[in-house]
């Protein structure tokens, strides 16, 4: 059974509320949602939610479970600290997408702004275009994948996320370098590029980049 | 013999006041290391603070309540503007956030009994919640910090209420470190970092910067928790006036400022001892911001809770007559648990410290058992007698507040006002807004003159 909530004319503690009723398995679709903030957070049912429209901050934030759609753009800290699920933007995402993500799977078909993936704890993001400065900054685990460029600072004192760009990168951060593709690599990647549609990409035209982890242990030398 | 002071002064040795003993050797330990300090503990050079204020005890004018007979309340509620659920606490003493990874599973634990035991709430930090504290503690504070180690929904749904955490009064404007050798496989796996590094947290949070951005946050936790939950919003004190207006303007149920007396796991000392302001400079201040927002003392209004070097009940009545609404202890609910306890004397000693001034609390090697992961460090501190040391101090603190509202005739503590006291320093007063003792002068505030 599908629900449609049209934004434009129930308010968001409406739409949120429903999306947190217990033992949800149903599908939701939100039309009209005008740019609005907070739509879908904190959801944890295996449901599917389809948003038709452009949202504000924070869309599906601290998603579990759910498959949540956004047919358009998402703002600041889509999907931010999600723990499981999938978020599929179609358009692209503005500043610290996926910030902080546990777990899941974050794909944003367009670019992805400033810090995307910033302190990422476990999720998987696959952005089809490109990345702005500071991506990754202080990921810890997980993997971001890049199929355009990305800006400066890219990776700056990283832990142990693994980061794919097959564009150029416009520079690294602290701590961060370029490191060999072994075949576990090519593995993982080809999975995520499957997984987020882009299946046609050839993992070889990648490039990995991680810690040095030079900065793991604080010394006079690396302190200013 | 130069060993005593006496010896020295009759040699005619004489300290410098610019160089002191500790100003030498820290000059020294920087020429021998290429490194800056970095320890525990808040800010340790004199400060103006509560001392410096007085109460009025009642006399004609006024008339007092009946010692330790005659009800005086200590009920506080924290968070009832929007929160379906707000905080109904016994008394208005709370214990500060501290993070597992900074402390021990057994601190942690021993600070939730000892706060449940009294009715009061206990804060995580930034390392998230554990089972042992979330099951030991009634009212728990769950804090959202920068770096999100542990955040989960789930970990919001079971808090009974949310402190977004800007800063703290030992490093407003600071990100904050763990060092390795506290980060043990379990805090590891709770941060998802390796085991045994250096974990830097972060200073600023990775998906929101200024008010606008923190209104739509605190909307977005109200959310995903149903607005069951009061929402705090914690600032190191700094600037406080505009601080605590744009986080009230941002939503904040509840605001928690710091001051620079409030204590850290590992900071640099250069950072603990020159950033922020005193806990007595900012209270004024956040009072006069609420107040202008019609908000301060309100059924429906934001609370302030006020934290940095509280140490007894007579500090409590003073932050409460200045206009706060409770306290949070930190520095000193260590203490209660064991803290440089001079039992330890020859352990302190060992580790180039003394009872009294052990303040290495990055260094995980507490003798005390309470800033550590060490295992058989850790055994020293039994949970439940910590807590019930925990539930003693925050009793004796209420007591003692109590003792000094009915003196001054209040029947409740939070009925303390600022006419009931005075200043004996002209640095308090004026900080504090409050009289220099036998004037009406208020530096600062207005002319002053004879009564």
């Amino acid at each position: 059974m599908t629900t449609t909530f049209d934004l434009s004319a129930v308010g968001l503690r409406e739409v949120n509320q429903a999306l947190h009723a217990p033992d949800l398995d149903d599908e939701f679709l939100i039309e009209n949602p005008l740019g609005a903030h907070n739509v879908a957070v904190g959801v944890n049912a295996p449901i599917k939610v389809t948003v038709n429209g452009h949202l504000g901050y924070f869309a599906a934030g601290m998603n579990q479970q759910a498959e949540v759609t956004i047919n358009g753009n998402a703002g600041q800290g889509v999907a931010e600290n999600m723990m499981s699920g999938v978020v599929h933007v179609t358009g692209s995402a503005s500043q610290s997408a996926g910030a902080t993500g546990r777990g899941g799977l974050l794909v944003i078909d367009g670019d992805a702004g400033a810090r995307c993936g910033i302190s990422l704890k476990g999720l998987d993001i696959v952005v089809g275009g490109s990345v702005g400065h500071m991506s990754a900054f202080m990921a810890q685990r997980g993997t971001l994948v890049v199929r355009g460029d990305a800006g400066d600072a890219l990776g700056d004192s990283l832990y142990e996320a693994r980061l794919y760009v097959r564009g150029e990168v416009r520079s690294l951060g602290a701590d961060c370098v370029e490191k060999e593709m072994g075949p576990e690599h090519v593995q993982e990647l080809a999975g995520l590029l499957k997984a987020a549609g882009f299946a046609d990409d050839d993992p070889a035209t990648y490039r990995r980049y991680g810690s040095a982890r030079t900065l793991y242990h604080f010394h006079a030398d690396n302190t200013y | 013999m130069t060993s005593t002071p006496e010896d020295r002064a009759r040699l005619g040795l004489r300290e410098s006041a610019t160089f002191d003993r500790a100003t030498i050797a820290a000059i020294q330990r920087a020429a021998q290391t290429g490194i800056y300090d970095i320890r525990g503990w808040g800010a340790k050079k004199p400060l103006p603070h509560f001392d410096d204020l007085l109460f009025l005890g009642a006399s004609v004018s006024r008339y007092p309540l009946e010692g330790y007979r005659e009800k005086c309340g200590t009920d506080v509620v924290l968070g009832a503007r929007n929160a379906r659920y707000p905080l109904h606490l016994d008394i208005p003493v709370t214990i500060a956030g501290m993070s597992f990874g900074a402390l021990g599973a057994n601190a942690k634990e021993a600070l939730g009994r000892g706060a449940s035991e009294t009715g009061t709430s206990t804060t995580t930090g930034d390392g998230g919640m554990t089972p042992e504290e979330r099951g030991h503690s009634k009212h728990l504070v769950y804090q959202y910090l920068p770096n999100r180690y542990g955040m989960n929904p789930d970990d919001l749904r079971r808090a009974d209420a949310i402190e977004i955490v800007l800063g703290q009064g030992a490093k407003p404007g600071g990100g904050g470190m763990l060092l390795g050798q506290k980060v043990s496989e379990r805090v590891a796996g709770m941060r998802d970092l390796p085991q045994g590094i250096d974990q830097r947290s972060a200073s600023r949070h990775p998906d929101w910067t200024g008010p606008d951005d923190l209104t739509i946050k605190i909307n977005e936790i109200r959310e995903i928790t149903d607005w069951e939950k009061p929402i705090y919003v914690k600032v190191g004190a700094s600037r406080t006036y505009y601080d605590v207006k744009l986080a009230v303007h941002a939503g904040a149920d509840v605001v928690v400022v710091d001051g620079m007396q409030g204590g850290t796991a590992a900071t640099q000392e250069v950072f603990i001892e020159n950033v922020g302001i005193p806990t007595l400079a900012a209270i004024p201040q956040a009072v006069q911001a609420l107040q202008e927002l019609g908000v301060h003392r309100k059924p429906d209004g934001v609370q302030l809770i006020v934290s940095g070097g509280i140490r007894n009940g007579a500090d409590v009545a003073k932050c409460l007559a200045l206009g706060a609404d409770a306290v949070a202890i930190g520095s000193a609910a260590l203490i209660a648990l064991g803290d440089n306890d001079p039992k330890y004397a020859a352990e302190y000693e060992a580790l180039g410290s003394a009872a009294g001034f052990y303040d290495d609390f990055q260094a995980g090697l507490d003798p005390a058992g309470i800033t550590t992961q060490d295992p058989e460090l850790q055994k020293r501190l039994d949970p439940a007698e910590g807590g019930r040391r925990v539930a003693n101090f925050l009793r004796v603190l209420t007591m003692e507040a109590q003792t000094i509202a009915r003196a001054c005739g209040k029947a409740h503590v939070t009925h303390l006002e600022p006419e009931d006291m005075v200043a004996i320093s002209i640095e308090a007063a004026a900080m504090a807004r409050i009289p220099l003792a036998g004037t009406s002068w208020v530096p600062g505030w207005n002319t002053g003159g004879a009564f």
